[in-house]
């Protein structure tokens, strides 16, 4: 990896394009927070390429002076590990929604996680179709009215965290649109693994499912409603930061601090490391009323990458064989001389 | 083998070995084959087998064949009919009656011509006395009980034992034909090096079948077919499915990138996938996709970070890649999708062959979306048209689309190995490093080709995709005049690799009664077919077409030297009807079979018989 020698800013990744998207719309801010991510990662900027699929999120690419490809409907993961695995030294950063990924690209999603190719896949997670405006998606809570669905859907919806773990995935994190601060550390924690690194961001769509997450985002509740994970640090959440996560049984349970004899020694400490997925899974599963809604680095674990055990066999073979080039594989096996 | 009676010298032959899926046939005659080709014969071979890989023993269903053409004279084509049918059972006697010529000879295992066996074929009493072959000459070997008798010291299991049977029916054909046993050995000796019992067996299998045609000497004289006049050099045996992945591979070092395959496995193309797979010493980037689509996209993106990208498949992934090439069409990115074709619709007939993805290539996508079409026409030249349709997709920035078969990709035939430095240098259209006010749609005037700048080239950084894009900057544009401009600019930059086509040649007279036109894998057939009209002194000539989107240049001078014009192909008229479109001032006659297999060289002589007495 080759480092930047002069320090960029978030301003050198702006393109020349209009940003076209509705005004209020969550992908703003998401925009500001991946140009501000890459400044901070120290990289050179032709070192990173952006790969998306279709959707208004996918539109991204256009609006970042980097290499960028703008793809078809699903294939965006695909397209993402040819580049990848083509030219490991890229950053390569896969833009996609909850249709793209989840619907149509759900194959290439699950592979790509399976896989473990070194690419940071950005989740924009509105629950909703936004470019044909307003249809529910495979994210959508059940029983959405939709122009799709107008007496309510009938299905059960994925949720991403779930869906990655259980593809193997070793990297998962939550962020919300409107929190810039967050965002940009875990975009940068998801650059630094190595391996398929999902960010799963809980996007406003402001036109077609506005305030879908306003129970768990409005200002007076956020901070009872979300937990902001980080690695080491007890699992504690609440204004007056009161209320913890112990386990009871084979569950997670939310205790307030100070009550029934709970002190903080008794909260579970966050390890995002940890191989075994069946904490990080109740973790990513966690939704309101129920419990707080999980934020941050979830599970970042680490393991050996596709494109680079493709480079190392490459290397392998090669130094054992004896073809060089087309003439010796030419002549290699079975010939005859007339 | 002094002890023969008659030794008769023939110009050629056609063998045909058939038994069940799971007999060896296919191993049995690529053995021949190779065999063949050491004593210097010129050979072609068609292998023709079920889609299970094993189907319900002893059935017709479940008979795999392989067909071999060997001969003193170039040969074209596996042949129309057998001069020897090797039936391991009953079932195979029934699937290939109609393919022996009359007369020949038919060597049967006469152990599973039994009443089992009998009714699983079908048949209600005799097989030789049911389909009348009392005019053949029919060895009746006991094969199976031969074979066990010939290892039954070594103490080894029945399954083991009756696996070796083919060797005993190969060491027959090898009597048959003097044929050396050496090669075969040598085979046993690599395949089976960690097992010498098993290398032990096969051999005393196959020399106990060698025996028997001596100790039989009485039924039948013994062959020579004496070697063939061949250019001199190294040869090797090839298929068409390995030359395909040996071209990319050549055009990959010629290009000076290296090569990328996504793909996913799909009968009949597999063995690109396999064969590219395996070439890891030459730095092949392989990649086996979740499925046809993420085989395709992973090509474009490796495409897009500058390395040569192909993918291989068959009709059906050729249907589900189609909105990608249209990716690919817009983006302006090199890449290759070799489509061997076989029966369709849906699954059709997979291992069986057919020319019915032409209008798919050259049109199954949305939109105006051109991309450079071509075919090869035998096994090995799978290897040069590879090679051309990497050099065209790299120099004009665009798709290209190889069709080659069912029929090709897995018949073989003698190679004569070329040497790379014959082969032309592939420039790229990749930009120079710090080269500045880099627009990634400027084109070259001669090519329209854009250039090609990939991501980790400093101050290069850009954005393609699937909208339309403005004609320089590569930006998304929604200008009607634009759309129309880069619309017309995508048709004329494919047009333009007419530049570098090598004209259609005419094998035979310039002008003539009758010009059979072809394309694609039926060049064999088509070709022997000409040549013994024209031996008979009639007025025939041949153009097969390598070249279908640009066509050549000179299309139009070779067809109006001819009264009549015939299109002929393994489809419904595909190639006819888009010669209508393309040259309209001729008419075309058609000749249209779509049985899941070649012509046959007699059919076509039949009816250009016909054609030429109207």
């Amino acid at each position: 990896m080759e480092e930047q020698t002069t320090k960029l800013t978030f301003k050198d990744f702006k393109s020349d394009q209009e940003v076209r998207w509705c005004p209020g719309c969550g992908d703003h801010a998401v925009l500001n927070s991946v140009q501000r991510a890459m400044a901070e990662l120290g990289r050179k900027k032709e070192d990173f390429a952006l790969v998306s699929g279709i959707g208004c999120s996918s539109r991204f690419p256009y609006y970042m002076d980097t290499f960028g490809f703008h793809g078809i409907h699903g294939r965006a993961a695909a397209i993402a590990s040819g580049v990848k695995v083509a030219n490991p030294r890229l950053s390569v950063w896969e833009i996609t929604g909850d249709g793209d990924a989840l619907a149509i690209g759900g194959n290439h999603f699950i592979h790509l996680v399976r896989r473990n190719i070194d690419i940071n896949l950005l989740l924009f997670n509105n629950e909703i179709y936004g470019l044909t405006k307003g249809q529910y998606s495979p994210t959508s809570k059940k029983g959405i009215t939709t122009k799709t669905s107008p007496f309510g859907t009938i299905e059960a919806p994925f949720h991403p965290g779930e869906l990655v773990i259980g593809a193997q995935g070793k990297f998962f994190a939550r962020t919300m649109d409107n929190n810039i601060k967050l965002s940009t550390e875990v975009f940068i924690e998801a650059a630094k693994h190595d391996g398929t690194s999902v960010v799963e961001i809980l996007q406003n769509c402001v036109i077609f499912n506005d305030r879908t997450y306003a129970e768990i985002n409005d200002k007076e509740v956020r901070e009872e409603r979300q937990i902001v994970l980080k690695h080491g640090a007890p699992m504690i959440f609440g204004k007056e930061r009161d209320k913890g996560l112990v386990l009871d049984g084979l569950k997670l349970k939310v205790v307030k601090i100070g009550e029934d004899g709970i002190t903080e020694k008794d909260i579970l400490v966050h390890k995002e490391n940890e191989n075994s997925p069946g904490l990080h899974m109740m973790l990513v599963n966690m939704r309101w009323p129920n419990y707080p809604v999980a934020f941050g680095v979830i599970r970042s674990v680490n393991a050996p990458t596709y494109d680079m055990a493709m480079e190392s066999q490459i290397e392998k073979i090669q130094a054992k064989s004896s073809i060089k080039n087309m003439d010796d594989l030419l002549h290699s096996g079975n010939t005859w001389e007339v | 083998m002094n002890k023969q009676k008659e030794v008769v010298e023939l110009e050629e032959v056609v063998i045909r070995f058939s038994g069940d899926s799971g007999d060896g046939m296919q191993l049995t005659g690529t053995l021949f084959s190779t065999t063949s080709a050491l004593v210097g014969n010129d050979f072609s071979t068609f292998p023709d087998y079920p889609s299970e890989i094993r189907a319900p023993q002893g059935t017709v269903g479940g008979v795999s064949g392989f067909q071999v053409h060997f001969g003193h004279t170039k040969i074209f084509t596996p042949g129309d009919y057998s001069d020897v049918l090797v039936a391991m059972n009953p079932a195979a006697l029934k699937a290939n009656k109609k393919w022996m010529k009359p007369g020949s000879i038919v060597i049967i295992d006469r152990d599973s011509f039994d009443e089992k066996g009998i009714s699983k074929a079908g048949y209600s009493g005799d097989p030789i006395k049911e389909e009348k072959l009392d005019k053949f000459n029919i060895i009746r070997a006991p094969i199976t009980t031969l074979t066990k008798e010939a290892v039954k010291e070594m103490g080894l299991d029945v399954k083991t034992v009756l696996r070796s049977k083919n060797m005993f029916a190969l060491g027959m054909v090898y009597w048959l034909y003097n044929r050396p046993l050496n090669h075969t050995e040598e085979f046993f000796q690599t395949k089976f090096k960690k097992k010498p019992a098993i290398i032990e067996a096969n051999k005393r299998v196959l020399k106990a079948g060698y025996n028997y045609g001596e100790t039989i000497e009485a039924m039948t004289p013994s062959y020579t077919v004496s070697p063939a006049k061949i250019e001199k050099g190294t040869y090797r045996n090839i298929n068409g499915n390995q030359a395909t992945a040996w071209g990319l591979l050549a055009a990959a070092e010629k290009s000076g990138l290296k090569l990328f395959v996504g793909s996913y496995p799909i009968t009949p193309a597999t063995v690109i996938l396999e064969e590219l797979a395996a070439r890891k010493d030459l730095g092949v980037k392989s990649f086996q996709a979740e499925d046809e689509i993420a085989g395709i996209c992973t090509t474009i993106g490796a495409s897009f970070s500058g390395l040569l990208g192909v993918t291989s498949t068959s009709g059906p992934g050729l249907a589900l890649k189609s909105e990608a090439i249209g990716l690919a069409v817009m983006a302006e990115l090199p890449i290759v999708i070799v489509n061997v074709q076989r029966g369709g619709p849906s699954t059709g007939l997979p291992t069986k062959t057919e020319q019915a993805d032409l209008m798919q290539a050259l049109t199954g996508r949305n939109g105006e979306s051109p991309v450079v079409v071509l075919a090869a026409s035998t096994p090995s030249n799978c290897f040069d048209y590879a090679f051309e349709a990497a050099k065209i997709a790299l120099e004009y920035m665009t798709p290209v689309i190889l069709l080659t078969d069912g029929f090709i990709a897995n018949g073989s035939q003698p190679w004569r190995v070329p040497s790379m430095k014959n082969y032309p240098a592939i420039k790229t259209r990749l930009v120079a490093a710090g080269a500045e006010n880099y627009e990634p749609y400027a084109r070259d005037v001669e090519t329209l080709a854009r250039n090609w700048a990939t991501p980790g080239m400093k101050g290069m950084e850009h954005r393609v995709g699937g909208l339309e894009k403005d004609f320089l900057k590569g930006s998304v544009s929604h200008d009607p005049v634009n759309h129309q401009k880069m619309v017309n600019i995508r048709e004329e930059k494919v047009e333009r690799v007419v530049q570098q086509i090598p004209d259609l040649k005419v094998s035979g007279e310039k002008e003539g009664d009758l010009l059979v036109v072809g394309w694609g894998g039926t060049f064999g057939h088509l070709h022997s077919a000409v040549k013994e009209m024209q031996d008979e002194g009639k007025k025939v000539s041949l153009a097969h077409f390598h070249h279908i989107k640009p066509l050549p240049g000179n299309v139009n001078g070779v067809l109006k030297n001819f009264k009549k014009i015939i299109v002929c192909e393994l489809n419904m008229g595909q190639f006819a009807n888009y010669l209508r479109m393309k040259h309209q001032d001729f008419k075309y006659a058609q000749f249209n079979k779509v049985q899941g297999l070649p012509f046959t060289v007699a059919e076509l002589k039949n009816e250009f018989n016909n054609l030429l007495e109207d």
